[in-house]
């Protein structure tokens, strides 16, 4: 069980927040990044519009062979994208734990400017405080 | 005491002025007549003489102890505050100074209902005169009335005599703000300094308040609220003395 990296998207398809953890992953560049960030919110806006019984959320896990990717959207369009092993089961709780952060630090810090990057000293040490336990 | 209208008011509009004048302990010389409760109360008695009714200002607005006003509510308005402020100044001294304006607005009311709530009904009504005990009620009741919780410490400067410093290890406003670092030395708590500083003015105790992160280990959002007392309190003081 390991949890490999956090994304946070808005609701343009902007990598807005990118972290990883530890070095499961393979080391991509910054623009690689906002690529991969942009197609995955296309596939998922694709994913809202498939379902057979009426109005959708999308994609909530996509997962592989040796990862998977848990996906919460939120009321207004962001969405938080947590990378882990398959075995993970608290990606759920997780990424509900790093919304609550996202609305603390993020939205209520007036330096920083909605759908523009995230660069809050207080968010990065909350991510680390919800990471370590 | 100050003929013109203070200083502090020439942010405002002229319509703002006047309203708030009547609660400006700088417009008027009676100071710190409170308000006897039987004025404000005579029409209430005057058909009802037997049940004296309660006005707002004696009870606190939320009716139990716990229905307190939501932090998350005050935190999205504090930090509207802050960038409407900031778009309207020139570098982060004019930024504390207009945060500390705004802050001296609530102080001035936090001051006048505290000592009517808490000496309207007494006996002998009393204020503090000497400024050790007026900074004890400052990091006590006023803190516990603005914030829920007293401050974490007084301290008094070893270097300065007129200089005295009330520390929160954790400022509620505060709490959600990370500055970024290249404006490092701004304290947003520059808005709670405004509300010690119209408390000591309305006292009497006229001062220089500001606010500096003073950050440690453990406690990152550690706030110091520094008091830069005018030498005519230190003098006073100094009268007192016996």
């Amino acid at each position: 069980m390991a949890i490999w990296g956090l994304w946070v998207i808005n609701k343009a398809g902007g990598l807005v927040y990118q972290r990883n953890f530890g070095d499961g992953l393979p080391h991509l560049t910054s623009n690689e990044y906002l690529v991969l960030a942009g197609t995955l919110h296309g596939i998922h806006a694709i994913t809202a519009r498939l379902s057979p019984t009426g109005s959708s959320s999308g994609a909530n896990v996509i997962s592989g062979e040796t990862f998977k990717l848990t996906i919460l959207l939120t009321p207004t369009g962001t969405k938080f994208v947590l990378l882990t092993s398959l075995a993970e089961n608290t990606a759920d709780t997780v990424l509900q734990k790093v919304y609550e952060a996202y609305a603390d630090a993020v939205m209520k810090n007036p330096f920083h400017t909605p759908e523009m990057p995230i660069r809050t000293e207080g968010f990065d040490s909350r991510i680390t405080a919800i990471m370590s336990g | 005491m100050h003929a013109a209208p203070h200083p502090r008011f020439s942010v405002l509009s002229a319509s703002a002025v006047q309203s708030s004048e009547h609660l400006s302990p700088a417009a008027s010389s009676t100071r710190f007549s409170l308000p006897s409760a039987p004025s404000i109360n005579t029409n209430a008695t005057a058909s009802k003489p037997a049940v004296p009714r309660q006005t707002i200002y004696d009870r606190p607005l939320n009716k139990i102890r716990a229905a307190e006003v939501s932090a998350s509510a005050f935190s999205f308005l504090f930090s509207e505050v802050v960038q409407y402020t900031q778009k309207r100044v020139n570098g982060i001294n004019d930024l504390e100074r207009r945060l500390n304006t705004l802050g001296y607005r609530v102080g001035l009311r936090v001051l006048e209902l505290m000592s009517y709530r808490n000496e309207a009904t007494a006996k002998a009504p009393k204020r503090e005169i000497r400024f050790l005990p007026a900074l004890m009620s400052i990091h006590t009741q006023v803190w516990r009335a603005v914030f829920g919780k007293p401050a974490d410490a007084i301290e008094k400067s070893v270097e300065n005599a007129d200089e005295y410093m009330i520390i929160d290890n954790d400022p509620p406003i505060t709490r959600n703000i990370s500055v970024p670092r290249d404006m490092s030395q701004l304290s947003c708590s520059s808005f709670t300094a405004g509300i010690v500083e119209a408390v000591l003015d309305g006292l009497g105790f006229p001062a220089r308040v500001t606010a500096h992160n003073t950050p440690t280990e453990t406690l990152p959002n550690r706030t110091t609220i520094l008091i830069k007392l005018e030498k005519s309190v230190l003098d006073r003081e100094e009268a007192l003395k016996t």
